[in-house]
């Protein structure tokens, strides 16, 4: 064969395999990628500048939303750096709470990603089962922050909502739930023949060329590199607590697989951990509104690997500077190296595996009228029927199409 | 900080000693004696130094082959008035980030690219030169990034004097160009 036998296959930025832009440009020859470049940008939404212009605590809340899914993630990575420079010392309460949301929320995005990895494979089933599990985490969280994504737990000096009792004992029963299924999971993952012969050999990296890459996340630890910023560069009070860095060797999709299910089961250690041990007293310090000159640099074990915050405070109550760089930033310029001599079909899979990040939607509860007046809470349940009512009203309901399907199945 | 074990929400744990941070440091003075008084310990596992454009390179090789930081988290970008300010985050395995700080040109040519070290750095490199216009040498061709291949040549968002209404409107939208700076 010759170059004249490559095909280029433009692949996005409307997407590939997920919901967010990224262009791909393969190379092809047959069915066999011979070499994939990446354009990214598509997303950029100047925040760094937009946060230079606004409050400290007005950029919590900015920043929370550059992701959807590690949205406490951003915020905390931010948010300690801030107290680093401010001299805010968090009370262990406070500490104990933000480390325990960090931990629920890699919870949903692990079962988010187990989702999209069946999905992306043809395995539905996997997608349906693990969704409707990570309802229980979503419940919780929304139960304990107030909303299912985009939590606005965090604020500087500390978190904004207490743990009640009765939320403690849901959490505990959510938990057994959440961890009998992730054993099922580990079953299926493991023991699952079509699931091991699709991913085992996808997407292979090796251990050097993830550190050689500076790959991070799961996605190196599925390469055996047993680096894990909660063990290595130890914040909020990972250094108190007994967890194991969970790590593979088969540096291909499976193992990412592996991986992030054996990172649930610690993660329900931890949280069981962190409720028993809470400590008493205040969730939150004062922090001044104005922050003295000073820089730091944050990071952080996002579910998707190292996320890196870096603030600069010239003595106003705005930022000099705040630099984010989010994992997939790296993670995705390894994919072009996992995708070089793999197939055409396992491109969707492989680019999945390193879990790109992409938003759902957030819901308030609490309801204000245009003077801020304080109109009562509702509940889920009242929230999902104004959904509905909403869309009727607009004309599409939904309803409507399950009675008519019904009906037409009857008069089959 | 409570003290875990008085449960005093008002006492402060006694800090643990800084020994991998001080090695650290008299190791970087010790091959480059320029670097003396240019080195600060911030808290534990943070280190940073202000290292000239000129001995950038030879200092991130030391680091990267001899004291074993071998990734390099991101580079940042300031804007420090009349130069650019670029900072190194490179991390190690026992979890110190040592952060190489050093300044740049607004105008004229700016450190060589670190990609032959660390080949993840052409992103970032790319960004430092979208965002704040500094000129990073040796960068093989490619796409920009993150900015579009339409945005205007010395147009740089991340500068202090840079207003986002200096932006030029996508095509369609209403055009206020004349306002603009």
């Amino acid at each position: 064969m010759t170059d004249s036998d490559i095909v280029k296959v433009p692949l996005g930025p409307q997407h590939p395999a997920l919901k967010e832009p990224g262009s791909f440009m393969l190379s092809l020859r047959g069915e066999q990628i011979t070499e994939m470049g990446v354009r990214l940008g598509y997303n950029h939404r100047g925040m760094e500048k937009a946060c230079e212009e606004r409050s400290y605590l007005n950029d919590l809340y900015l920043l929370e939303r550059i992701c959807g899914i590690c949205s406490h993630a951003h915020s905390s990575a931010y948010v300690t750096a801030v107290e680093e420079i401010a001299d805010v010392q968090i009370p262990r309460r406070g500490a104990y709470l933000r480390t325990l949301v960090s931990e629920l929320e890699r919870i949903h995005s692990h079962l988010l990603w187990l989702g999209v990895a069946g999905h992306e494979i043809g395995f539905d089933t996997l997608l349906m089962y693990s969704w409707r599990d990570r309802e229980i985490v979503m419940d919780l969280l929304a139960d304990l922050t107030g909303n299912r994504v985009n939590y606005g737990y965090n604020t500087i000096g500390g978190v904004r909502r207490d743990i009640t009792d009765e939320q403690k004992a849901a959490m505990l029963k959510g938990l057994d739930t959440l961890e009998e299924r992730t054993k099922y999971y580990a079953q299926i993952a493991t023991q699952e023949v079509t699931l091991a012969k699709r991913l085992s050999g996808v997407g292979k990296i090796s251990k050097e060329d993830v550190i050689r890459l500076g790959v991070t996340g799961p996605t190196a630890r599925a390469s055996g590199v047993n680096r894990d910023i909660r063990k290595d560069d130890p914040y909020c009070i990972y250094d108190e607590l007994d967890f194991d860095v969970i790590t593979a060797d088969s540096c291909d999709v499976f193992g990412r697989t592996v991986v992030r299910v054996g990172e649930l089961m610690q993660t329900y250690r931890m949280i069981r951990q962190i409720l028993a041990n809470l400590p008493d007293g205040p969730i939150a310090a004062k922090a001044p509104r104005k922050v003295p000159k000073g820089q730091a640099v944050s990071r952080y074990e996002a579910p998707r690997g190292e996320g890196i915050h870096f603030v600069r405070g010239n003595g106003t109550d705005k930022p000099e500077r705040v630099k984010v760089r989010a994992p997939t930033m790296v993670n995705i310029q390894a994919v072009s190296h996992m995708m070089k001599g793999g197939f055409l079909a396992d491109m969707p899979i492989t680019l999945a595996a390193i879990d790109p990040c992409f938003s759902c939607t957030d819901r308030m509860i609490e309801l204000a009228d245009e003077s801020g007046s304080h109109l009562g809470v509702k509940s889920w349940a009242d929230v999902r029927a104004h959904g509905i009512r909403h869309y009727q009203e607009r004309g599409i309901d939904l309803s409507d199409v399950s009675k008519r399907f019904a009906s037409k199945m009857e008069r089959l | 900080m409570t003290d875990p074990k008085t449960g005093d929400l008002n006492s402060t744990p006694p800090l643990p000693p800084l020994t991998n941070e001080t090695q650290l440091s008299d190791k970087l003075v010790e091959a480059f004696p320029f670097l003396a008084d240019k080195i600060t310990i911030q808290r534990i596992r943070r280190v940073w130094a202000t290292v000239p454009m000129t001995e950038l390179h030879a200092v991130l090789i030391h680091a990267k082959e001899q004291l074993g930081f071998d990734q390099l988290c991101t580079i940042t970008g300031t804007d420090e008035g009349t130069e650019l300010g670029l900072l190194y985050h490179l991390a190690c395995d026992n979890g110190i980030v040592l952060t190489l700080v050093t300044t740049a040109p607004k105008d004229g040519p700016g450190p060589e690219s670190v990609t032959p070290y660390f080949p993840l750095a052409e992103l970032y490199e790319r960004e430092v030169i979208d965002l704040l216009g500094a000129r990073i040498g040796g960068l093989p061709e490619g796409n920009r990034y993150p900015l579009p291949d339409a945005w205007p040549e010395g147009q740089y968002p991340l500068r202090k004097d840079w207003k986002p209404a200096f932006a030029t409107p996508a095509p369609g939208a209403s055009s206020s160009k004349e306002k603009q700076g």
